[in-house]
This record gives structure tokens, C-alpha cells and sequence, in this order.
């Protein structure tokens, strides 16, 4: 990979994750740099719940400025923004968030698929998709939209996850550019650093 | 199928044009998903055909308005801001000699049959009256109705139970092939009417108005406007209820506004 080009390029990265994809973050963000120029958008599967403690419980483990995403928040390099539990997040064009309480995708709300089509719709080769642990197909059309939009695909080592499933299934389906463990992860997105 | 942005605008002015619904302000990322979601629904080969049918065909406007709008809706929906209406709100707006209550965009209805309960259990029903309005004509038919699928039930009783409810749920409706009627003295009090936010004006005074899950799928420009009009139709001291991740922050009417220390309720102060 030309780390030049990457670095250059980028305006964010989104993140999709299921089972066993917590502790995944929970490894990554302390070794993520603070000076980041992209802003890291993060999808994750959870149990419907009003409460919003997992941005809470995500915020101390970096320094990063970490929020759940609240409707129509401004999207802004250098910050790490978080799905709410039970809406599907969309990005607009105007670079903010829209959120949408419409039918599950997948059996899932937040769906990674539907905010990756959304990024590669605005982003389109800007963006960088990584697909985490987990045990269901969400993410691999996303992974698709992206790298059709010209984007950066990555999906987690299977062998590393808890739940292979979901980066085996991407694998199979889509050309990823890189496939990674945990610490590669992190090293990648620290390369995004300008 | 891939679909430009432009001829989203192609479409949305012919909707505007020929039917008068404009949707030119709606988020437009989630618009844009609905469009696509319905072209492989409806199984259209491309883009110029939905927009030939939609143009030539107002019955097919019907289900295009029906499914471009997002309508998923429960009962006590977000139990813990149906608690707070039931222990912090209703006891003030007890106090009035009459209650007026605006569900704006309220679906299928199932957040209005929600409030009728608890004024009822507050003994503050008969002297309520909740204005249940919709852009879609085909939801508001389901209010009128007040039937429900039996299968829901379960969940909403545990809705209900985590609101605050202590009654037996089921007593609140007939169970009839695997349909669940409410009873009627629930909708007795409700006035059912379309109303459009985006081109509609106020209508009366309010004690309390709720708008929830609505303004996620407006621009801000859109999402102002429809605060304005709340603004307009709230009394001194009203109460404004938006969905749990919908937010005043954004617009001009918050300085007027007081948040309540839980929940997305805010108490409008001049
Ligand atoms: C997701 S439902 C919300 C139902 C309920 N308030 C709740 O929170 O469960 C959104 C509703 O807003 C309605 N809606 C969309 N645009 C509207 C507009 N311009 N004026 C009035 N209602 C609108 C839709 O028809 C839909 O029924």
C-alpha cells in the first residue's frame, strides 16, 4: 500500500462491528494517536437499549473526543462518532449525521450496511470501511458500496476474531484491500495521521 | 440500483408539482435509501420508470408517500419518557380545567392510545382532548380503527409495565382473531386529522405537543420550521416532547425553552 496516497486522501474511516467486536475497540482506541484527521464513525451491534453508556465506557479508553451520535450532529475530523442503539445512522452530504428509525436490515438497527452505503455515497474514495468480529453477514454490501464508490476496504483477521463469521463472510464476497489484526488495525489508522 | 442526486430533485419537484407534497426538504440520505428501497420493492428496471408511474398514476403517489415515510411506531415507546409524562407532566397539566394534547406525526397511532391510558389511569381523560395528526392519510385510518395485531401485545404490555403502568394490559383491549381492539373509550377523546408540517400552519393552543421521530427525517431549514410552528401553538408553560435522539439545540426557539433534567422534553418559559 502507498502510505503517502493513504494519507493524503482520507476524510474517514467508518468501523462495523457484531459479536465480539467490543473488545476489539477496547484494544484499538488506547493505541489510537489523538491527532487524527479523520473523524471515525462507528457502527455496533447491541441490544436495544435507551441507555448510552457504551459511548461513556468507549470515551475512557482514548482521548479522542467520543460522543453517540445525536440528530443531525455535525461530522468533524478528529472526533470518534458512535451509532445510538435501535436507529440506523446516515450521513449526509452536507457532512452531518441524519438518523432513521425505519425497519431493521439484517435483523439489525444500527445496520453496518446502511451507514457504509451511506459514507461511500459521500465519501466515495475518501473513505476507509473496516469490518470487525461478528456473527452475522451485515457489512459485506456495505464493504461493496465502498469499494464500488472507490474506497478503501479492510476487514479484520478472521483468525483474530472472536466471531469470525462477518469478516470471513466479507472476504468471500468482496476484494478487501487488507486484511488485519487487531494492532494492524490500530497501526493503519494511526497512518491516516497528515 | 445506483440513483443520482439529481434525479432525486427530477422527482421530488414532479411530486411537488403535480400533488402538492413537498419532500425537497426531507434528510435527504434517508430519502434517498427509502427511493431505492421502493425501486427494488416495486421491481422497477430503472429510475425513468418510477418516475413515468409516480408522474402518470396517483394511486401509485399513495404508496409512494406510504413508503418513503418511515412509520414505525410502538406503544410506550421509550418507556422510561412515558414514566416521566406520567409522574412529572400529567400532575401539572392536572391542574388546568381543560387539556389539549397534539401528537404531530403520530403514525399509526399507537403513542396517542399511549397517552389516552395514562390520562385515563390519571382520571384526566375526560377532561383531555389529543389531536392525532399525520401527513398520510393511510395511518390515520389505522388511529380511526384502534386495532392493533395481537402479537404485539406482549410487548407492549411490557412497555407499559416498564412505564410505570400497574394495571392488568390486557383489560385495555379485545382480543378478536389475532386482532387487538382498544376499547373505545380511549378514542373517544382523540380528534384525528391530516396535517402536513411542512406546508400546514397552527391550528390551536396546546398544552402539550409531541413530535417524535418525525424531525430525524427533515434538514434543519425543515426542522426549524416545524419548531416555529410548535413555538406558535404551545401556551405559556406547554411542554414540547421530540423523539430520544432529536434535539432543540440546533434551532433559534431553544433559548425560549427549558429542558427538563430527564428526557427530551422541553417546558417553553415566555
Ligand atoms: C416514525 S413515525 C413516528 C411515530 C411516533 N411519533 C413515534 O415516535 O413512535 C413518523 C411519522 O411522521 C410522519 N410524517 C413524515 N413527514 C411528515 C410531515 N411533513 N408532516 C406530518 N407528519 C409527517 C410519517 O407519516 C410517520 O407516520
Amino acid at each position: 500500500m502507498e502510505e503517502n496516497d493513504i494519507k493524503k486522501t482520507f476524510k474517514a474511516v467508518v468501523i462495523g462491528g457484531s459479536a465480539g467486536s467490543l473488545s476489539v475497540l477496547f484494544e484499538m482506541l488506547p493505541n489510537l494517536r489523538t491527532n487524527l484527521s479523520v473523524a471515525i464513525i462507528i457502527v455496533l451491534h447491541r441490544k436495544n437499549s435507551g441507555d448510552s453508556s457504551l459511548s461513556s465506557l468507549l470515551s475512557t479508553k482514548t482521548l479522542i473526543p467520543t460522543k453517540e451520535v445525536e440528530d443531525k450532529d455535525p461530522l468533524i475530523p478528529g472526533n470518534i462518532y458512535l451509532a445510538p442503539a435501535d436507529y440506523h445512522l446516515l450521513i449526509e452530504k452536507k457532512r452531518s449525521f441524519s438518523l432513521d428509525s425505519s425497519e431493521k436490515i439484517n435483523f439489525s438497527r444500527p445496520s453496518i450496511d446502511v451507514t457504509f452505503e451511506s459514507a461511500a455515497d459521500v465519501f466515495g474514495p475518501k473513505l476507509v470501511a473496516i469490518l470487525l468480529s461478528g456473527a452475522n453477514d451485515d457489512g459485506t454490501e456495505g464493504l461493496i458500496a465502498v469499494k464500488r464508490a472507490g474506497g478503501f476496504v479492510v476487514a479484520q483477521k478472521p483468525e483474530s476474531a472472536q466471531m469470525p463469521y462477518m469478516p470471513q463472510h466479507a472476504i468471500a464476497k468482496v476484494d478487501i484491500d487488507l486484511v488485519l489484526d487487531v494492532e494492524e488495525i490500530s497501526n493503519f489508522i494511526n497512518s491516516l495521521v497528515k | 440500483m445506483t440513483i443520482e442526486d439529481e434525479e432525486i430533485d427530477l422527482l421530488l419537484n414532479d411530486v411537488l408539482e403535480i400533488y402538492g407534497y413537498d419532500f425537497n426538504s426531507y434528510s435527504r440520505a434517508s430519502l434517498k435509501r427509502r427511493i431505492i428501497r421502493l425501486c427494488a420493492l416495486d421491481k422497477f428496471p430503472s429510475f425513468a420508470e418510477l418516475r413515468y408511474r409516480i408522474r402518470t398514476e396517483e394511486d401509485y403517489l399513495k404508496r409512494f408517500v406510504e413508503e418513503i415515510t418511515v412509520n414505525v411506531t410502538e406503544m410506550f415507546r421509550d418507556p422510561s419518557f412515558f414514566k416521566v409524562l406520567r409522574t412529572d407532566i400529567l400532575p401539572i397539566l392536572g391542574t388546568k380545567p381543560f387539556i389539549r394534547i397534539w401528537h404531530a406525526g403520530c403514525s399509526t397511532g399507537e403513542e396517542v392510545f399511549s397517552m389516552a391510558i395514562m390520562l385515563q389511569e390519571a382520571d384526566l381523560l375526560k377532561k383531555s382532548l389529543l389531536y392525532a395528526t399525520d401527513l398520510n392519510p393511510s395511518v390515520l385510518e389505522k388511529v380511526r380503527k384502534g386495532i392493533f395485531p395481537l402479537t404485539q401485545m406482549k410487548q407492549y404490555s411490557e412497555n407499559y409495565i416498564a412505564a410505570g403502568g400497574t394495571k392488568d394490559f390486557s383489560t385495555y383491549y379485545t382480543a378478536n382473531y389475532g386482532q387487538a381492539k382498544l376499547n373505545q373509550e380511549l378514542s373517544d377523546k382523540i380528534i384525528i386529522s391530516t396535517h402536513n408540517l411542512v406546508s400546514d400552519g397552527s391550528f390551536n393552543e396546546f398544552d402539550l405537543i409531541l413530535c417524535r421521530n418525525v424531525l430525524i427525517y427533515f434538514d434543519k431549514d425543515l426542522q426549524e420550521r416545524a419548531l416555529k410552528l410548535f413555538d406558535d401553538s404551545l401556551g405559556t408553560l406547554g411542554f414540547l416532547a421530540l423523539g430520544s435522539k432529536e434535539t432543540l439545540k440546533f434551532s433559534t426557539i431553544q433559548s425560549r425553552f427549558r429542558q427538563l433534567d430527564k428526557e427530551k422534553i422541553w417546558k417553553k418559559m415566555i
